[in-house]
């Protein structure tokens, strides 16, 4: 992780022959790859402003052909209109009320394994290691049945525990993840602390967490975005609609106009779709380069 | 001697208390892998062998589901087809555009962390906000692609209610939400060492074969990771089909996870959805096994040469 947190060399250096002297041809790769990034990048958007504009129309603007980008009047108050469909704030707070704890168990409960993992060595590690990697290919649809009859019995279905307690329980993705960050830690920090008379855990709660802030910040960004994007698991768990989270809410003002035989009202939804994924941006933004950083780990040493 | 076998016991008796250590570290995942990841597995084998609706214990019938599956059930088989459609068909597609972004990327231009967020935006949208956005541009009258058309005097297109093109039309979704993969490339790519190009340029080596030669062969590393995950992703995809066409038009999109779900959680099948999921399963496996055993071929690990 700490060659790629480095500043990369530039590659403008890279000069074959140096800058002045480029053909003509090098100038028209130029022109290409620029006329190639912008089109894509505006087609890659193109979904977004489809999606803002459209929550910004009245009837008029939505069925007028060809497509309106641009409306005017715009009508802002689809959006509190839209959330008025279905209580949209209790969907806001449900998914909190589940997502935070599960953040916080799985931090927990991978930053520990991955320690056991990493730092120092014991029979059967590498062993239980590979097992546990090898648990990536195990299809949720596998475990979901049974898990879903045992938490039944257990009474927990329209409570938040069955998306709640297994991520108290490790995942092989982020424990993976974290494993390969404190591996790069260099051996002689433990080593030091070990001679002081420090023990593993707390030579993992004094120097390894603290030095691997950026690493948990990923794994903890990745499980909270996991259950804020989750539709599977409460769609299985939860069948109460005063219990649901904004994917199902999302879900839910469709199926609104669906069950009342209506049209659907694609402003109001374009609205709730802009507010369900807002959250999610302002949060990649503030978070990018950490969330850059985990993937490029995860992709490159797996 | 008995200096020795004392300093051996005290060695033994160390090595198991770091045993111990390292069970204890570990114990989190250890405890979660039983409950939640052996006993799941084993349990479903076993529903797969009975007839169980959940309200009545589980009656044992043996291999039943299996042959009924393979031999009398005609959904089955298209749901097969389907899945096999969108791994064989959808994931090299979403890979080769991932690459091709990523290299894109790679130039040396102006603002790429911007091109790079944008590129990558669409892979952290909530599946259903997703399926919204997409119902929406792919709407037969009024979405900004037939709209568009129909102003122009020509034909539309049926995205997701001709059974033809309702494949694709998940896939060029998938290839929109590639995100991850083109961040994944992206940082291979840069770490293909420069000198590698400069003696190809030497060489006389065009563009193309610079390409073909240095850039993919050093980037197989992370084309496997990134096969391996879309892969196993594919065969599991339920969310954004289940949302957009719910499996049709005329079951052209039914693929496997939904016809799962369905069995399960509709039809209250739960032994048949098990046996169902014990197939993806071994299916998985053997996909996944398959790839790694072709990567020695493949796959080349310039760190391990060098």
């Amino acid at each position: 992780m700490a060659e790629i947190a480095a500043p990369r060399r530039t590659i403008r250096g890279r000069g074959l022959g140096g800058r002045r002297h480029r053909p003509a041809s090098y100038w028209l790769g130029r022109v290409v790859i620029y006329v190639l990034l912008l089109g894509l990048g505006l087609l890659f958007f193109l979904p977004f402003l489809w999606m803002i504009s459209t929550s910004l129309k009245n009837d008029p603007q939505v069925y007028h052909v060809p497509p309106i980008w641009f409306p005017s009047p715009r009508l802002w108050s689809n959006y509190p209109e839209a959330m008025k469909q279905v209580p949209f704030g209790r969907f806001f707070i449900n998914t909190l009320w589940y997502a935070v704890p599960s953040t916080v168990g799985t931090v927990l409960s991978c930053a520990i394994p991955a320690y056991g993992f990493a730092r120092f060595r014991w029979r059967g590690r590498d062993l239980l290691f590979f097992i546990c990697l090898a648990t990536m290919m195990i299809p949720f649809q596998v475990q979901m049945i049974p898990l879903f009859i045992t938490f039944k019995k257990l009474g927990w279905v329209n409570t938040y525990l069955p998306l709640v307690v297994p991520s108290f329980f490790g995942n092989a993705y982020s424990i993976f993840l974290l494993r390969q960050f404190f591996m790069s830690i260099p051996l002689e920090l433990s080593d030091a602390a070990r001679i002081d008379g420090c023990g593993e855990f707390m030579i993992l709660w004094r120097i390894i967490l603290p030095l691997s802030r950026a690493a948990l910040a990923v794994v903890g960004l990745f499980q909270f975005m996991g259950a804020w994007n989750d539709y599977l698991g409460p769609l299985i768990y939860l069948n109460n609609m005063k219990k649901y989270p904004i994917a199902l809410g999302l879900q839910q003002l469709r199926a609104t106009y669906h069950a009342a035989n209506q049209k659907l009202v694609w402003p109001y939804l374009m609205a709730a779709s802009t507010v369900v994924i807002a959250p999610i941006l302002i949060l990649f933004f503030f978070t990018q380069r950490t969330f850059i950083e985990g993937i490029t780990v995860t992709g490159i040493k797996g | 001697m008995t200096a020795a076998a004392a300093a051996l016991a005290n060695r033994q008796r160390r090595e198991w208390a770091l045993t111990f250590k390292g069970i204890l570290f570990v114990s989190p995942w250890l405890l979660g892998f039983v409950f939640f990841t052996i006993y799941p597995v084993g349990a479903s084998l076993y529903y797969s062998l009975t007839r169980y609706d959940v309200l009545r214990p589980p009656l044992f019938v043996g291999l039943e589901n299996y042959t009924l599956l393979f031999t009398h059930d005609p959904m089955f088989s298209i749901v097969v087809k389907n899945t096999l459609y969108m791994v064989i068909v959808g994931v090299p597609t979403t890979l080769v555009v991932a690459f091709l972004l990523a290299s894109l990327l790679n130039n040396d231009v102006v603002a790429r962390p911007v091109f790079r967020t944008i590129f990558y935006i669409p892979s952290i949208v909530p599946a259903v906000a997703t399926a919204m956005v997409w119902l929406w541009i792919y709407n037969t009258q009024w979405g900004m692609i037939n709209s568009t058309l129909a102003s122009l005097g020509l034909r539309i297109i049926p995205f997701l209610s001709d059974p033809a093109l309702a494949k694709p039309s998940l896939i060029i979704i998938a290839c929109w939400a590639q995100g991850g993969s083109i961040v994944i490339f992206l940082a291979a790519l840069q770490d293909v060492p420069r000198t590698l190009y400069e003696a190809a340029y030497v060489d006389g080596a065009n563009s193309v074969r610079r390409f073909w030669h240095i850039t993919i062969p050093m980037c197989t590393p992370s084309i496997l990771f990134v096969l391996i995950t879309e892969l196993i992703g594919t065969f599991q995809s339920f969310t954004l089909p289940w949302l957009l066409t719910e499996g049709g038009p005329n079951n052209a999109t039914e693929l496997y996870g939904l016809y799962l779900y369905r069995n399960a959680f509709r039809f209250f099948k739960m032994g048949y959805a098990s046996a169902l999921a014990w197939i993806l399963f071994l299916v998985i496996v053997v996909f996944t096994l398959l790839i790694f055993r072709s990567s020695a071929r493949w796959v080349y690990y310039g760190g391990q040469v060098d």
